[in-house]
């Protein structure tokens, strides 16, 4: 079937088998490689992107579903060269170890504070409840998201 | 001169491409001209725990569409392996007569694209002869069925064929005025990092073949690879990408990995396999799983004279790791902080139907400390003594010279007493025990709950020194070789940083280099908290050499005596002392010696030993008593990992293990059913620990450098994990203590939790 | 992971569904959100032949204040539902409970109607839709009928809808000042609820019903009736059970799950939310 998808910008047209995952479709179809798959299950939130703004989990949305939405992937995140503030953020307060959940955190994180400018710690502890880490104890992260609300 | 780098708190080099492109793992090598063209691997797996294979059909299979091959272990001729710890248990990379674990690898199907070969892979059938799935190690241990039957037992390894003898039961306590027993569970638990096994293969037109892995060791894995390829190791080169976490289980290379370049010549493409987490969950190495009984025993006033543990290591299916952390990490380490003159431990390592078990974060070492720890608890609980008071009684008194425990272990520095005493006034130890008391005396249903740790660990016990090649290009960047191998612990910046030092080259100008073979032929890797202590410790060695290096370099272009000459490492140029106007520059040098074989230095820098990082951790939870349900509500933690390159990277370090600690005495555990079914093996079931069950965790720092190599640091990957686990099941019993609770085994999950309370009422 | 291959067909209306779904017969699965049945389908536990995407189907995506219930349209998603100033101010016990579905991205895809299609008893919103007495619309190739929330579900992931029936719009009665309260017990905050419990109370009269304590959602009628019978709460909440079929299963015993469902009706009940 073919589909019409703008991501981070640019629209794509392509043809695709029906089952195509919308994950699958940019890592594969777009060689976007940024957002990552870590489970199978909807549980780790690794594959985390935005379609019409929103964070949504890649893995557990057809390609077809997101026929004529805009998607944003990491890659689409910093604008002439110059990073967005969660990750400036997350550079800042060591937010991330291995990288590997750390495109879908930040892909969160900003839905999150769209959602909830200024979250106390609980608010984003529970914020990010979809998204997995295993190397930083998520310290760093949760301290990241707030020091990003607090520099708007 | 300005002031030192290290020590400071630098932000990661690595960052930027992580948070703009992301990282490129193995999944995501789309551009590699070798891998122009590659096929896709899928394992099908075995979907009984234990049974004979009497026939595998791979007809169906290999008639779908996409489908360019499928391969079963006789297919390929595959011979049975030895173990290297048991060589009487053996096995075939493809199960080809015998199933062991669900999820074991027994074909390989080769397809167009992935979403072919997981299609292909449900029409693969297998009939087998099922028998008895020995899931329980006392059971195993019991059974006259055998995993291997060539080792005429499911035991593959006891301490007592090492010459150590069994313990002496209840005679050892002869005159103690209390003795305490006790059966601890450490359950089993996955590593799961966040990126799961991935790897591809290609044969180079030179006949090499070329095998990107998702590693922690990258120079352990061309020898295994070689021996299944049937080529000499020189004939394979590996390459490491980026990789998303290991945490151990990442260290050796599976059966998965090592057939891909037989498969990729057979088909004569380039093949790429990456696994699924559902595969993960049963094939990727599980970690602790150790059933312990321990006995203490000593007087009334609080002094630990004896104990003794036998410790049951569960193997899982293949006789890997596991088998031997009981042996050789957690017995000498039982002792923990302690001095306790009499000792006995013995270990015992059996194999089950369920998953190999490897080394997972703190790998022996959790082991050893959540016995000790859990043991010293029940002997003050029998004797009415503080948590915190009676470890202060047992604590070996701080040392600056190596001591001897009385199981033989033997440390290099410490002083436990100090990291306990900052730890308890950190965390207000006294105020929550005020607290604790209010709830207790107004009956409240949400209970406080204090857990101390106080914990000694082992770290660089892997390797006794690390390879380093310092080089400078022509434009007087440096670029540094390192046989370690990250995959989040930012050796990127640490070894810049410590290169920056020695040379006063910039950060931004330096570039590292690892896990590549053919680039680092030498290297141990990075596990067992080992990078900065040898690999740092090699670099900044190497990188000091190569600056006394150049001063001769810059003698002889400066027509100056080697002495006189000195490098300002704030501008990173050589002049003679007093007179700065004339200089040289790292570039100038590299320029120098271009001809005769470059500015570099490259060597294996040893170190004296491994070092014993300590430190003490106060967990506190609150239990709700009328469910069970445990909330971990604040962490204070003390891990002296002795002097501090980066703070940042340090306490990153510790956050990370706290999580992984709390997880395993709270949330997490890979479970079986009676058959040998997994029942936790997807991301939904087992409790893998997200941001809304931690808290943030309160960091004290302490830093008592170890003499035992150049930059005095210890190890720091591990040790949050190790202190974290017993203060945290500590702390859940402590908060029902007085209701009658004596043990509560980890997960504290809610429904322990509330049948242990209904027990003791 | 990926699904077994499906054709996929995109409705724009109500009754093009209908007809597709007509067409296509018992091959065919309706998409909403995808977040109930992508899983299942990844795992290869689903695997139908068609597709039937519902989510782009725009007007069935609202909420209307109709006078003495809160209308909500099947395919309006959970987010909207748990921020809705209409849900808040009449039906505050709906839009918390939405917020506990999942996790925020799983609550920017899924659906109501979605999740009350999927008829699971471990959801939270097929449960807190029975304790508020709801009616669901279901359209047909012959019209619309009504089903109340008590006879909706039948078994195991199965409902009174017919094959070719579709899930149309939620109809809430308005909490007129009830207290309420929502209690979700799980392992992680992620995670399905172990025990759920949905209540309302008012004076004399309480609504009640269970989350994962059994293979429906269960109403809770033995608490509401000792309510009724002007019980206290903490009597009333000792028959929580008394209508439950709880599994044991990995994450709980029977036993455990019949012990945590009296201790959070009786929270449920307590709690001073209105």
């Amino acid at each position: 079937m073919k589909v019409t998808i703008t991501v981070n910008g640019t629209k794509h047209e392509s043809e695709i088998e029906p089952r195509t995952l919308l994950v699958q479709y940019v890592r594969d179809t777009l060689g976007l490689t940024g957002t990552n798959i870590g489970c199978d299950t909807s549980s780790c939130g690794a594959c985390s992107l935005h379609v019409d703004g929103e964070s949504v989990k890649s893995c557990t949305m057809l390609a077809a579903q997101a026929d004529g939405c805009d998607v944003t992937t990491i890659e689409g995140l910093a604008k002439n060269g110059v990073m967005h503030p969660m990750q400036t953020a997350f550079m800042e307060n060591h937010g991330l170890q291995c990288g590997f959940c750390t495109p879908g955190m930040v892909m969160a994180s900003i839905s999150l504070l769209q959602e909830n400018p200024n979250p106390t710690e609980e608010e984003v502890r529970i914020g990010l409840e979809g998204n997995l880490c295993r190397c930083t104890g998520y310290h760093n992260i949760v301290k990241s998201v707030l020091a990003a609300a607090q520099a708007k | 001169m300005g002031g030192s780098i290290l020590g400071n708190r630098v932000l990661r080099k690595e960052d930027p491409k992580f948070l703009t492109t992301g990282g490129v793992y193995v999944d995501d090598l789309l551009d590699e001209p070798l891998l122009h063209n590659a096929v896709h691997v899928t394992y099908a797996r075995s979907s009984v725990a234990h049974g004979h294979i009497l026939s595998i059909d791979t007809s169906e299979a290999a008639a779908m569409p996409g489908v360019i091959a499928v391969f079963t272990g006789a297919d390929l001729g595959l011979q049975p392996v030895p173990s290297a710890f048991n060589p009487a248990a053996t096995r075939t990379l493809l199960a080809t007569d015998k199933v062991r674990y669900v999820g074991e690898p027994l074909a390989i199907i080769v397809s167009e694209t992935r979403e072919q070969g997981e299609d292909a892979s449900e029409a693969i059938i297998v009939d087998y002869d099922v028998l008895e799935a020995l899931v329980d190690v006392e059971k195993a241990m019991a059974s006259s069925l055998h995993l291997y039957e060539a080792c005429g037992s499911n035991v593959v390894f006891d301490t007592t064929a090492l010459g150590i003898p069994e313990n002496s039961g209840e005679a050892f306590f002869a005159g103690c005025e209390v003795v305490v027993t006790g059966r601890y569970i450490n359950q089993r638990v996955a590593p799961c990092p966040l990126e799961v096994r991935g790897a591809a293969a290609a044969w180079g037109p030179d006949g090499r073949l070329t095998q990107w892995l998702s590693t922690q060791h990258a120079q352990g894995a061309p020898a295994p690879i070689a021996a299944a390829n049937g080529v000499d190791v020189s004939q394979v080169r590996v390459k490491t990408p980026d990789v998303g976490g290991g945490f151990g289980a990442k260290i050796g290379t599976y059966p998965e990995d090592l057939l891909l370049g037989v498969v990729a010549k057979r088909v004569g493409r380039p093949v790429r396999w990456r696994e699924t987490r559902s595969e993960s969950m049963v094939g990727l190495g599980h970690g602790r799983a150790q059933l312990q009984f321990i006995t203490i025993g000593g007087s009334r006033n609080g002094k630990v004279s004896h104990y003794q543990m036998h410790a049951i290591q569960d193997s899982g299916a293949w006789v890997d790791m596991g088998t031997i952390l009981a042996p050789f990490m957690t017995r000498p380490m039982s002792s923990g902080v302690y001095a306790i003159p009499n000792i006995e431990c013995r270990t015992t390592s059996v194999v089950t139907n369920t998953t190999p078990t490897v080394a997972y974060r703190g790998a022996g070492r959790p082991e050893a400390t959540a016995a000790i720890e859990r043991a010293m608890d029940m002997f003050a609980a029998e004797i009415g003594m503080d948590a915190a008071e009676v470890r202060r009684v047992n604590l070996i008194p701080k040392f600056m010279e190596p001591h001897t425990t009385a199981i033989g272990g033997t440390y290099d520095v410490g002083d436990y007493e100090e990291s306990l005493n900052r730890t308890l006034e950190a965390s207000d130890y006294a105020g929550w025990r005020k607290k604790q008391a209010e709830r207790r005396a107004n009956n409240d249903p949400k209970q406080l709950g204090i857990g101390v740790s106080v914990y000694v660990e082992i770290t660089g016990g892997v390797g006794t020194g690390e390879s380093a090649k310092v080089e400078v290009l022509d434009d007087g960047s440096a670029r540094i070789y390192t046989g370690t191998s990250p995959h989040g612990q930012g050796h990127d910046t640490s070894w810049s940083m410590l290169a920056s030092e020695q040379t006063g080259i910039p950060m931004d100008k330096i570039e590292l280099v690892w896990g590549d073979t053919d680039l680092v032929p030498v290297g141990t890797g990075t596990m067992g908290s080992r990078s900065l202590q040898q690999g740092g410790n090699a670099v900044y060695s190497v990188a000091g050499t190569l600056a006394e290096k150049a001063k001769s370099v810059a003698a002889r272009l400066l027509e100056a005596n080697e002495a006189d000459i000195v490098l300002d490492k704030d501008k990173g140029i050589f002049h003679v002392a007093g007179t700065p106007a004339v200089s040289k520059t790292w570039a100038d040098l590299a320029l120098a010696e271009k001809s005769t074989g470059g500015l570099v230095h490259s060597d294996i820098i040893g170190v004296v030993g491994p070092t014993f990082p300590f430190g003490a951790h106060v967990g506190i939870v609150e239990v709700d008593t009328e469910t069970g349900k445990v909330t971990h509500i604040a962490h204070y933690a003390c891990d002296d990992a002795g002097t501090v390159l980066n703070p940042m990277l340090l306490e990153g370090q510790i956050h990370g293990g706290v999580a992984q600690g709390a997880a395993q005495a709270l949330l997490e555990e890979v479970r079986y059913d009676d058959d040998g079914n997994p029942i936790t093996s997807n991301l939904a079931d087992y409790a893998f620990i997200s941001a809304a069950e931690m808290p943030s965790v309160n960091v004290i720092h302490m830093e008592t450098p170890t003499p035992n190599n150049l930059i005095g640091a210890k190890g720091i990957g591990e040790s949050g994990t190790i202190g974290s686990t017993p203060a945290l099941q500590s702390a859940v019993i402590d908060a029902v203590s007085h209701l009658g609770v004596r043990h509560i085994d980890m997960p504290t999950t809610a429904e322990r939790v509330w049948s242990a309370i209904q027990q003791a009422r | 992971m990926i699904p077994a291959p499906f054709d996929y067909k995109r409705a724009s209306s109500a009754a093009e569904a209908i007809s597709l779904v007509s067409e296509y017969g018992e091959d065919a699965k309706f998409l909403a959100g995808g977040h109930s049945l992508l899983p299942l389908m990844k795992l290869r536990l689903a695997q139908p032949a068609v597709l039937i995407d519902i989510a782009r189907i725009t007007d069935l995506s609202y909420i209307r204040d109709a006078g003495n219930h809160i209308a909500i349209g099947a395919m309006t998603r959970h987010m909207d539902v748990e921020k809705s100033p209409i849900v808040l101010q009449h039906a505050p016990l709906l839009a918390n409970a939405a917020s506990h579905v999942g996790d925020p991205q799983v609550r920017h895809r899924g659906t109501i109607g979605g999740s009350i299609a999927h008829a699971d008893s471990a959801s939270d919103l097929p449960a807190t839709t029975l304790a508020m007495g709801a009616t669901y619309v279901a359209q047909g190739p012959n019209g619309t009928r009504e089903i109340p929330a008590n006879e909706f579900y039948v078994g195991f992931l199965e409902s009174a809808l017919a094959p070719d029936e579709m899930l149309t719009e939620i109809r809430v009665p308005k909490m007129n000042g009830a207290t309420w309260g929502f209690q979700k017990f799980n392992r992680r905050a992620q995670d399905w609820a172990i025990v759920g419990v949905a209540a309302w109370k008012r004076g004399n009269e309480a609504g009640v019903a269970l989350v994962n304590m059994g293979s429906v959602p269960v109403l809770a009628t033995s608490v509401s009736q000792a309510i009724a019978n002007g019980a206290s709460i903490a009597e009333a909440a000792e028959l929580a059970a008394a209508e439950a079929e709880p599994q044991s299963d990995l994450n709980a015993s029977a036993e455990y799950r019949v012990h945590l469902s009296k201790v959070l009706v009786r929270r449920a009940l307590e709690s001073t939310n209105a």
